[in-house]
């Protein structure tokens, strides 16, 4: 709890980054801070706020009171998102707060999906810390600054700002990793990820001041601005600091090599958290990525692209081979997020507009696959968040038929099926790589995907296996519950995942119209 | 007489290094932790000259940020690892291999 | 005009999703029914449709049936349509024929199975993926079809999931498929940045404008995907595999409509192949070779239905081998008499065992003609007409094929000639054990005759219907009316079906009704070619009389002196057999066995297994490098820092 005080401060000390214009000692001009253009954060980090008094003022502690609230802060966040992309549908896109934030489509889109993890993932959480015993609202607070740390990283315009959201949504993250601190292996994957990430973000700050040095700024439109006008942009200060960004960007979004904390803190860190991460935090990696390269560095796409194809294979091929060989449920699905990560930057790589959508798109499509999936994971996990060895899924068909049908369609929507999003999701990066003629990357991709294809249906057999008795037995004298939140949570999945996958205009409209926006 | 600003430069990226090659190889989880705070401080002195070399004061502003954000990240990671090591002696990062393969 | 063509396959679909909802409740066998006569509908409707277009003129029977707008983002647009032609009106007729055929019969051969009603929803969804593969206007919605049936497909391989090989061949199915699979896709993909389309018109007009070396990739890739599909080498270790299916299945899906999937498609895109001149000798090599091969494995198995499954490979070949030749009219001809007469084979094949306790190996049979007169009857029709007797359907459309493959070059149709031979071979030694012979099932305890094949029947669950086997037979009985129905039908589409494409003059339905598709891909064949059409078809019946004439003396004759043993490779049990062993049987026996095991096994399955293998040792490696130490972590990402840098650096030319 001690590091939230902190999270009042990005707006306010936001002034006087932008206030800091070298016009000696004229008095500072304030810029005008239009709350309106963070509506949805605000919202958030309020909400936040007004969760951590209620639990200081009143007695009695409904948790599901909680869950509730955090429910309606999440759908009002979805709503002023909504409206915000209704006024930018209107009156185009426009920088607010001195610069610093953009609000356009694209920072929407990451709006609204932040809006929804977050709904979805304080539902998992409810009946989870219920049956952990896990007393205190903090899983709630945590995840709603975590998440407005997410959208600042989207709507960022100003690389300090992107550190900034990058920071709120750490510090939160590493808390949130470790909040069944009666668990060894959380308390564990808590340190892992702390000293891994504070170590990343020093190197991603290291890149920041560097850009800063070789343009003079660092304002994401002023170094456009300088790149284009100089004769001779590139030069070694600048392209180291260009590097190490990406050093920071991919630690968040577990590229190989950056993702080695991920399959140690996916499987210690509570089944839900592990979903929101997974979801969330990667989105707001990507986000920031996608917009400093995408955007930003379009100049010097021939310099970034050979090593964004060198990171992309390798993510894809050690994601999806390492995820062959594991026997924990979190673990497989780490490794496959890994991989999913490596998809994403074939996106990047492609460098046009069509892999922006994508990319996009992707990650759209993945945060409900993979909180779905999660679900299901925090379920069959019973009391201790435990059994996540690959045999639990043994015969869960025969026990509980509904649950092994929604983990099929999520697991072979991962693998890529058609019929759902995650075909088309893949279908669209890939086609973007042909189209800029990335047609190793779009080949490997493919192949990574082969693979990837065998341990989805590794697990899916596995639960179609029939049990033996003894199994049988077991399952009788400890019944899987499914509480109504989760079962919530899985079906807003599964029908996403279906539903969009055999209508998908709707959200592929709604990603390439996000990036036409920018 | 004034040095160069490159003098600066290297000098932060020495000390830099020396952070991040510290976390390399030390065991305490307290000392590693040291080690991120001189990388954040080689990363404010590259701001300040940068920013002095610029002529621009967004660079110096940029430090109180990056101060802030070390200061609570010191308050979250010093909260964790004392829940960890609580019941614990030394405080040996290579204890934690719990969770691997 | 053909607005029915709506109902072809919406009548599936409706099947399919009554049956989710209905299916438990109506059980066994009313689900079974619902199913049947919604194919049996579908099948009605393209009836209707097929002579429909018939009233048209013969350059009016192309009709796009717009149905909705899929996907329409920007530059991503992709409607959804039917396509209705002479093509894929005649595939669709023969996908619902045959389909309600087979399901008829499945209805009495799932009698009393636990998941009966489930094996109609796949059954129907089957037929609604098929179609969709048969009447999309466009790649995109052909390839969905085709995902679809493969996903039917490997649920109904591994339909009896109970048992761990099925599940196993469920799984090598899926996997082998995905590499056809991404064949397909980057072809499409390639189609799409090149043409900016992905309808089959709009390709083909659009063409023009690609670079020929553009052309011959995509043309290349999309028959990797159809490889993956019809099961043609290297991608062919799926399908015998695919047996451990019900038989019913095996008919419908792995021998009558799904693997020629792969040929469709290749004869959907004949204008694409005609301007990638050599891939089409690649498909032309690629299919003697299966077909030689697959034939050659053929003579070495013990398992009914894997012979059939072989034999299956084998004919795709053939049908490969005709596209690469430029005769997509032979190749369709073929695709047409081969549904018939192999799905005719499988369903006795099932019968045999629905009859026999599940038995698979043929060395356990004989005789069984005279307790199963009506399967014998029909299978011997099938037999013949697979071996390309005259006057049976598989002769014309075989002839037709081979004529076409002299065309091209001599050594193919040598191979195709030769795979003839074996062809009449393999499927006179199994018509011979099976259905002549002795009894010797009923030898059995004494002999302990050992197969190479164990029983793969289904699980024990569902044999109550049938009387408790005393010792380990009871008495072979026929199938119920309701199996045979269909058999005897497909054993009169198979004797006649030559009737469609009589290469004489006017009597050329198939090809006058085709040929608008293919006016501008077909190859016509040169004069010499055709006067040689005679010679040809004379020596094709030679072969075929040779191989049965060789099967008789090896499997008849000798079975009169010795048991059936390997035995009968002694010495002095007479000159003639003597002679023929030495010269058939032996040679013949070691190169099966040879390709069927070491080739199949080490080679084949060895580089699918291998692959695997690679990516398992692989990840243990790296595994060892998630130590689970922090600083370790923290190294690997200071490598990584390390490398972008100095890749930056040296971008710099520091």
């Amino acid at each position: 709890m001690n590091g939230l005080p902190m999270n009042g401060l990005p707006m306010n000390g936001l002034l006087v980054a932008q206030a800091g214009q070298p016009e000696g000692l004229a008095p500072l001009e304030l810029p005008n801070v239009e709350y309106s253009a963070m509506a949805p954060h605000l919202i958030l980090i309020g909400g936040a706020l007004v969760l951590l008094v209620w639990v200081a003022m009143v007695r009695r502690r409904p948790p599901w009171a909680w869950a509730a609230f955090t429910v309606a802060v999440g759908l009002a966040s979805l709503g002023a998102s909504w409206l915000m992309w209704l006024d930018v549908g209107r009156n185009g896109p426009r920088t607010a707060v001195a610069d610093a934030v953009v609000v356009d489509g694209y920072s929407i889109f990451f709006m609204v999906l932040v809006s929804v993890i977050v709904v979805l993932g304080a539902l998992m959480g409810e009946s989870f810390l219920k049956r952990e015993d896990i007393r205190g609202p903090e899983f709630y607070v945590l995840m709603l600054l975590s998440s407005s740390g997410a959208m600042f990283m989207a709507s960022a315009n100003d690389l300090v700002i992107t550190f900034l959201g990058l920071e709120i949504l750490s510090i939160a993250l590493y808390v949130l990793a470790g909040l069944d601190n009666r668990r060894m292996e959380s308390r564990e994957a808590a340190i892992k990820y702390f000293v891994l990430g504070a170590f990343s973000s020093a190197v991603f700050l290291y890149g920041v001041a560097l850009v800063y040095g070789a343009t003079g700024s660092t304002n994401l439109g002023e170094i456009v601005g300088y790149l284009q006008s100089s004769v001779a942009p590139a030069n070694g200060v600048l392209l180291a600091g260009v590097a190490l960004l990406l050093v920071g960007f991919g630690f968040k979004v577990a590229a190989v090599p950056f993702h080695t904390w991920t399959p140690d803190v996916y499987q210690g860190a509570p089944s839900p958290v592990t979903g929101f991460m997974a979801a969330g935090a990667k989105a707001a990696g990507f986000a920031g990525l996608l917009r400093v390269f995408f955007a930003t560095f379009d100049t010097l796409k021939l310099d970034w692209q050979p090593i964004v194809w060198v990171l992309a294979v390798a993510t894809l091929l050690v994601g999806s081979v390492l995820a062959i060989v594991q026997e924990d449920i979190k673990r497989v699905l780490a490794y496959s997020s890994i991989s999913h990560a490596g998809f994403v930057l074939i996106g990047l790589q492609a460098a046009n507009e069509k892999g922006l959508a994508g990319s996009l798109y992707y990650l759209l499509t993945y945060a409900f696959m993979v909180l779905g999936s999660f679900t299901v994971v925090t379920l069959v996990g019973r009391k201790g968040d435990a059994r996540h060895d690959l045999d639990a899924y043994r015969g869960l068909s025969a026990r509980r038929p509904a649950l092994a049908l929604a983990f099929t369609v999520l697991l072979l929507a991962q693998a890529g099926i058609p019929f759902t999003t995650g075909f088309l999701a893949k279908f669209y990066v890939i086609s973007a790589a042909v189209e800029g003629r990335s047609y190793s990357l779009a080949l490997i991709g493919m192949l990574s995907s082969v693979v990837a294809a065998f341990f989805y249906l590794r697990i899916t057999v596995l639960m179609y296996m029939s049990t033996d008795e003894e199994e049988a037995e077991e399952a009788r004298t400890e019944p899987l519950a499914i509480p109504r939140s989760m079962a919530v949570v899985l079906a807003v999945s599964v029908a996403f995942t279906v539903a969009f996958g055999l209508l998908p205009a709707p959200v592929i409209d709604f990603a390439r119209d996000a990036t036409l926006l920018i | 007489m004034s040095l160069d600003g490159s003098w600066y430069l290297c000098l932060a990226a020495a000390v830099f290094t020396i952070g991040a090659v510290g976390l390399l190889v030390r065991r305490n989880v307290l000392v590693m932790f040291m080690c991120v705070e001189l990388m954040l401080n080689a990363v404010n002195l590259t701001l300040v000259t940068f920013a002095r070399m610029l002529d621009d004061i967004g660079g110096q502003a940029l430090v109180f940020f990056v101060l802030v954000v070390a200061a609570a990240e010191v308050v979250v990671g010093l909260g964790i690892i004392v829940a960890i090591f609580r019941r614990r002696v030394g405080a040996t990062a290579d204890d934690l291999h719990l969770l691997r393969g | 005009m053909a607005d029915l063509a709506y109902l072809i396959p919406a009548l599936p679909l409706a099947g399919f999703l009554g049956l989710v909802v209905l299916g438990r409740r109506a059980g066994d066998p009313r689900a079974g029914w619902l199913a049947t006569s919604a194919i049996g509908l579908s099948f009605l409707a393209t009836v209707a449709t097929f002579f429909e277009l018939l009233g048209q003129d013969a350059h009016h029977r192309e009709v796009t049936k717009p149905l909705f707008t899929w996907i329409a983002a920007g530059g991503f647009e992709v409607k959804a349509a039917l396509l209705v032609d002479q093509l894929s009106i005649t595939m669709a007729l023969f996908v619902t024929g045959v389909g309600t055929l087979i399901h008829l019969y499945s209805v009495g051969y799932m009698k009393g199975d636990e998941h009966f009603a489930r094996f109609f929803v796949y059954l129907n969804l089957f037929a609604f993926s098929m179609l969709v593969l048969v009447l999309s206007d466009s790649f995109l919605f052909t390839f969905l079809g085709w995902e679809g049936v493969g996903a039917c497909s490997y649920l109904l391989i591994s339909f009896w999931f109970e048992r761990d090989t099925a599940a196993t061949a469920g799984k090598k199915a899926f996997v082998v498929n995905r590499i056809g699979d991404f064949g397909f896709m980057i072809a499409m993909f390639l189609l799409f940045t090149t043409v900016g389309s992905l309808t089959y018109k709009e390709v083909f007009e659009g063409l023009e404008g690609v670079s020929h070396a553009a052309i011959v990739a995509i043309a290349l890739l999309l028959f990797l995907g159809a490889c993956g599909k019809s099961a043609q080498l290297p991608l062919f270790v799926w399908l015998p595999d695919a047996m451990e299916g019900p038989s019913p299945v095996s008919a419908l899906i792995h021998a009558a409509t799904m693997v020629t999937a792969g040929v469709y498609l290749m004869a959907r895109v004949s204008p694409l192949l005609v301007e990638a001149g050599g891939a089409l000798t690649v498909i032309a090599i690629v299919g003697a070779v299966t077909a030689l091969v697959a034939a050659v494995i053929a003579c070495a198995q013990d398992d009914i239905k894997r012979v059939l499954a072989y034999s299956t490979i084998s004919q795709l070949g053939y049908m490969f081998l005709a596209v690469g030749s430029g005769a997509y009219i032979a190749a369709v001809f073929h695709m047409i008499t081969h549904a018939f007469f192999k799905a005719l084979l499988f369903l006795g094949a099932g019968s045999v065992m629905h009859g026999m306790n599940d038995e698979l190996n043929m060395k356990r049979m004989g005789a069984l003609r005279r307790w199963m007169p009506v399967t014998g009857a029909t299978f011997i029709v099938g037999w013949l007409s697979i071996a390309g007797v005259p006057p049976f359907s598989g002769f014309w459309s075989k002839d037709d094929v081979l004529l076409a493959a002299y065309d091209k070059s001599p050594v193919l149709w040598a191979v195709g000639l030769l795979t003839a031979l074996l062809t009449a071979y393999y499927m006179g030694r199994q018509v011979f054990l099976v259905f002549f012979g002795e009894e010797r099932w009923r030898r059995e305890e004494q002999d302990g005759v050992q197969g190479n094949e164990p029983s793969r029947g289904r699980p024990e669950d569902r044999s109550e219907a049938e009387p408790p086997a005393e010792g380990s037979h009871s008495e072979p009985h026929e199938s119920p009316r309701l199996m045979t129905t269909p058999m005897v039908v497909l054993a009169a589409l198979a004797a006649l079906g030559g009737l469609l494409n009589l290469p004489f003059g006017k009597l050329k339905f198939l090809e006058h009704w085709l040929e608008p598709v293919f006016e501008e891909a077909e190859h016509k064949l040169s004069p010499g070619a055709e006067d040689l059409r005679l010679v040809l078809a004379l020596l094709a019946i030679a072969a075929g009389a040779g191989g049965i004439a060789i099967a008789y003396a090896i499997f008849m004759r000798a079975r009169r002196t010795a048991a059936f043993q390997p035995a009968l490779l002694k010495r002095g049990s007479g000159g003639f057999d003597d002679l023929y062993s030495f010269l058939v049987e032996r040679p013949g026996r070691v190169i099966a066995n040879f390709t069927a095991f070491v080739f199949d096994a080490r080679v084949v399955d060895g580089f699918v297994n291998g692959a695997a293998s690679v990516v398992r040792m692989g990840g243990s490696q790296l595994r060892k490098v998630q130590t689970g130490y922090v600083r370790n972590y923290a190294l690997g990402v200071t490598f990584g820092a390390a490398l972008l840098l100095g890749y930056a650096l040296l971008r710099m030319g520091i």
